[in-house]
């Protein structure tokens, strides 16, 4: 049913959607922000773990017939659980033998770019290059005149809620005081007593399970496949990029920008060029302020 | 106002709240030696960046030969005639010595090529004691010989202002005499030199004059014999006994 | 001074007899046999000139697919107006400004920032040609109509392998070889000494990139047809990856080796098993990061150098 509507109620309602969007964006980019931040790891291979969340998420409702969301408690601990391991395995080795963080840097780029590789050519064999989604949730909600599906409110709610628990958590516990002294200065924070390498490895490990965790929630209004993973990771990186390294309120603002320049942009030049969109911001935020929007310089 | 070699002139810098180089002024006559002094975190180092624009002030400016500098990026103050060396020792660990002299010589201020930088660079290690060393590796020096070529490195650029970071220090009084000995020498060859340092015997020998920071600011300049013997320099140090003796 | 010489002349008369012996296997062998070595020279050149910038500085570019696309792209467009050797030129040329505007807005920051924009070049040009193809010209695909012979292209690639690790060995001896050292080894101390340092990265990498364009060009020819989805395949990108960090850095010759092994293994899986081959590719990588970081090249240089010490100790003895 067409209605003719007015072009402000549509361009709000794209903005709305965006909002929502980036909000879904900075629930992603808090995952790779808590890796980078406190672990110092770059991991390229954060997006598969995104595609992981989806698939299990889509298995949950399409095989088993059950709650998208009660998929979370399946996926969630295995992200967190493997990246866990990875970290202990594979991170600990190089974090070892660096001699600073560009030199981590580059080893880690190295062995998460693999990472990356492997886990992709995993899901391609496993649950093949098909593009997948479902339906669920998606009637209409009415705000302020727009219409927007109801499972993009819900998964940004969701990302809200996951987001406060983290903001929380960082804020007001021990370990959340930790993990921001070793996002600040490792070496003073094991000099006051810190373990460094198993609050990192926590980090890490909570890193992947929000990964997950924003998958299933993207799953249930935007489709995807196998090899998907990558365009989240790097909007993940993009946003941490103009949040700044570490900066937890940060990323959900970057994220929300992301989210709205690229439903305005996508909606007023053309929706199949959402990663141009992204990357000229990526681009204008390097020239102009890359230490990040919200770092003073 | 006589046009002097070298004119620092009111540099600022801060990070955040915390002012690293508050104000700071002073000028240094062409041939001369000046020691900057003062207690750790006192921002001489940080001084040092900004001369060599590893970092930029946040006002202020820095005057060489009349030419001001800020604004420069650092290779081009490296060929400008202004060298340095770095208070921890930087090496390229995987680039045999002679090579690390031999950058210096190839991009400094007056550029020449890989094999003639090569000769160059064989002399410039005779001169600071590293003759048979020229193939090793730099990560196999030992921290001492690493100084050495780093200065060497820095002297292959053909500087006309060297700046030295805590280059004597750890020395061994054999060592630390060869050491001052050295610099007295590239002095003699018509080098400007500032030495931010702690060990004052080498203060007293070297030194025409000298400026002392505390906290970012400077609060004394004079001979190092004035300066040593100033109850404010003295209180900044929270008693050196060197300064008493 | 007689000993360097003498080994530059074995070096260089090595180095022809090589070039002939390859030059001349396509008058006895198979077109299947001839096939591999068309892959072989490519992953040489283009794991070469990796290597040249990002194996020497550390900047880790991870878009060797996307300048090798480019290439296969500029050459599917261009050579239906122009002779195929002046579409060949226009990809490197092509590639060489891509990747200088690229390095101009990169290469001035930190390297994360460099990788990251690497990581994600290929998906953004991939899109961004898709798009273009579909909306401008109403087709995705794009037919190659030439009658260039399998044996020249053979020759073309062995030629531009062979330029590209003489063209590596030269600039290692030059100030810009040491300048591209040194930016690896410490970039602070390199400014220090008065390099240019953003020049020299972004000079390097403009002209890695406009080999890499250069090779996808020479590859295309043999394809009937591309589409962006055949042109950029991140797996290039990877599988260079691999060859350079296999081969070893520090030696011009070094990617070369590492090229022939992941040449000989994607032969033998890539037909059956694609996806199995990325996986078995990832596994691989993991080895040669944590147990050979220095590749066979620094393999080779230990037991050389432990070899010579031995030689030098019988000597030595003898007198």
């Amino acid at each position: 049913m067409l209605v003719a509507r007015g072009t402000g109620v549509v361009l709000f309602e794209v903005f709305l959607n965006g909002l929502l969007l980036g909000g879904m964006y900075g629930l992603i980019a808090l995952g790779l922000n808590i890796q980078y931040g406190v672990a110092r790891i770059l991991n390229l291979a954060y997006g598969e773990f995104f595609v992981a969340g989806a698939f299990t998420a889509f298995f949950t409702i399409m095989l088993w017939q059950y709650n998208p969301l009660l998929s979370l408690f399946i996926s969630m601990p295995i992200a967190f659980a493997a990246n866990w391991l990875i970290y202990q395995v594979l991170m600990i080795p190089l974090i070892k033998r660096a001699p600073d963080q560009d030199a981590l840097d580059a080893d880690v780029v190295l062995v998460t770019f693999g990472l990356f590789f492997v886990l992709q050519g995993l899901a391609l064999v496993y649950w093949s290059g098909d593009l997948r989604g479902y339906t669920f949730m998606s009637s209409p909600v009415h705000i302020l005149g727009a219409t927007i599906a109801m499972n993009r409110l819900l998964a940004f709610l969701g990302a809200c809620l996951i987001a406060a628990i983290i903001f929380y958590v960082l804020r007001f516990t021990r370990i959340g005081a930790a993990l921001r002294a070793i996002t600040i200065d490792p070496v003073a924070a094991s000099l006051m007593g810190i373990d460094v390498r198993r609050y990192s490895a926590l980090a890490f490990a909570t890193g992947g399970a929000l990964a997950a965790a924003s998958g299933m929630l993207v799953s249930t209004f935007i489709s995807f496949s196998a090899t998907t993973g990558v365009v989240y990771t790097l909007k993940a990186l993009i946003v941490v990029i103009m949040a700044g390294v570490g900066r937890v309120t940060g990323t959900l603002a970057a994220g929300l920008l992301l989210g709205v320049v690229e439903s305005l942009g996508g909606y007023l030049i053309d929706p199949a060029l959402t990663i141009a969109i992204n990357f000229a911001l990526f681009m204008l935020i390097l020239l102009l302020r890359p230490t990040g929007l919200f770092t003073r310089a | 106002m006589a046009e002097h070699f070298f004119s620092v002139r009111s540099l600022r810098k801060a990070f955040g709240g915390l002012v690293a180089v508050r104000d700071v002024s002073f000028d240094i006559p062409k041939g001369s030696i000046m020691g900057l002094i003062g207690p750790n975190g006192s921002g001489k180092t940080t001084v040092l960046n900004l001369i060599t624009a590893e970092l930029t002030p946040d006002s202020g400016s820095v005057l060489f030969e009349g030419k001001e500098i800020i604004g420069l990026q650092s290779f081009q103050v490296c060929r400008s005639k202004i060298a340095r060396t770095f208070q921890l020792v930087r090496v390229l660990p995987y680039m045999t010595t002679r090579e690390n002299v031999m950058l210096g010589r190839m991009f400094g201020s007056e550029p020449v090529s890989p094999s003639q930088a090569a000769h160059d660079a064989d002399h410039l290690l005779a001169r600071v004691g590293m003759a048979g060393k020229a193939n090793m590796f730099a990560s196999q020096l030992t921290y001492i010989d690493q100084k050495r070529i780093e200065l060497a490195r820095a002297l292959a650029t053909h500087p006309q202002l060297l700046l030295l970071d805590e280059w004597l220090a750890g020395l061994n009084p054999i060592e630390l005499r060869v050491g001052i000995d050295l610099i007295h020498q590239i002095r003699r060859e018509g080098v400007t030199i500032v030495m931010i340092e702690h060990v004052m015997e080498a203060i007293r020998a070297l030194c025409d004059r000298c400026v002392v920071l505390n906290a970012g600011g400077k609060i004394a300049e004079g001979t190092p014999q004035s300066v040593l013997s100033d109850p404010e320099v003295m209180h900044a140090y929270l008693g050196i006994d060197d300064a008493a003796a | 001074m007689l000993e360097a010489l003498k080994k530059a002349r074995l070096a260089t008369a090595a180095i022809v007899v090589i070039a002939v012996l390859l030059a001349l296997v396509p008058l006895y062998v198979s077109d299947y046999i001839m096939s591999v070595f068309i892959l072989l020279f490519a992953n040489i050149a283009l794991a070469t000139a990796w290597s040249f910038f990002s194996g020497a500085t550390r900047y880790i570019s991870l878009a060797t697919a996307a300048f090798f696309g480019i290439g296969i792209y500029v050459l599917a467009v261009v050579h239906v107006y122009v002779p195929v050797w002046v579409a060949l030129i226009a990809a490197a040329v092509i590639g060489f400004l891509v990747a200088l505007v690229i390095g101009l807005s990169t290469l001035r920051l930190r390297g994360v920032y460099f990788v990251v924009f690497t990581f994600g070049l290929t998906e953004l040009i991939h899109q961004v040609l898709n798009w273009w193809e579909i909306k401008i010209n109403r087709t995705v695909s794009r037919y190659i109509f030439t009658d260039v012979s399998n044996v020249s292209i053979y020759e073309t690639l062995l030629f531009v392998a062979l330029l590209t690790i003489v063209g590596s060995w030269f600039v290692s001896q030059m100030r810009l070889g040491y300048a591209l050292r040194a930016i690896g080894e410490d970039e602070t101390v390199a400014r220090h000494a008065g390099i240019n340092t953003t020049r020299v990265k972004v000079i390097c990498f403009a002209l890695s990139a406009s080999v890499m364009a250069l090779v996808g060009a020479v590859l295309a020819l043999r394809y009937p047809y591309v589409d962006a989805s055949i042109a950029f395949n991140s797996t290039w990108s990877f599988q260079v990856l691999i060859a350079a960090l296999l081969g070893g850095g520090g030696r011009a010759w070094g990617p070369a080796i590492g090229a022939i092994p992941l040449v000989l293994l994607s032969e033998f899986l890539a037909g059956t098993f694609p996806h199995h081959f990325s996986i078995a590719l990832g596994l691989c990588f993991v080895v040669i990061v944590y147990f050979l970081p220095g590749g066979i090249t620094r393999l080779i240089l230990r037991l050389h150098h432990s070899w010579q010490t031995r030689h030098r100790r019988d000597h030595a003895g003898a007198h």
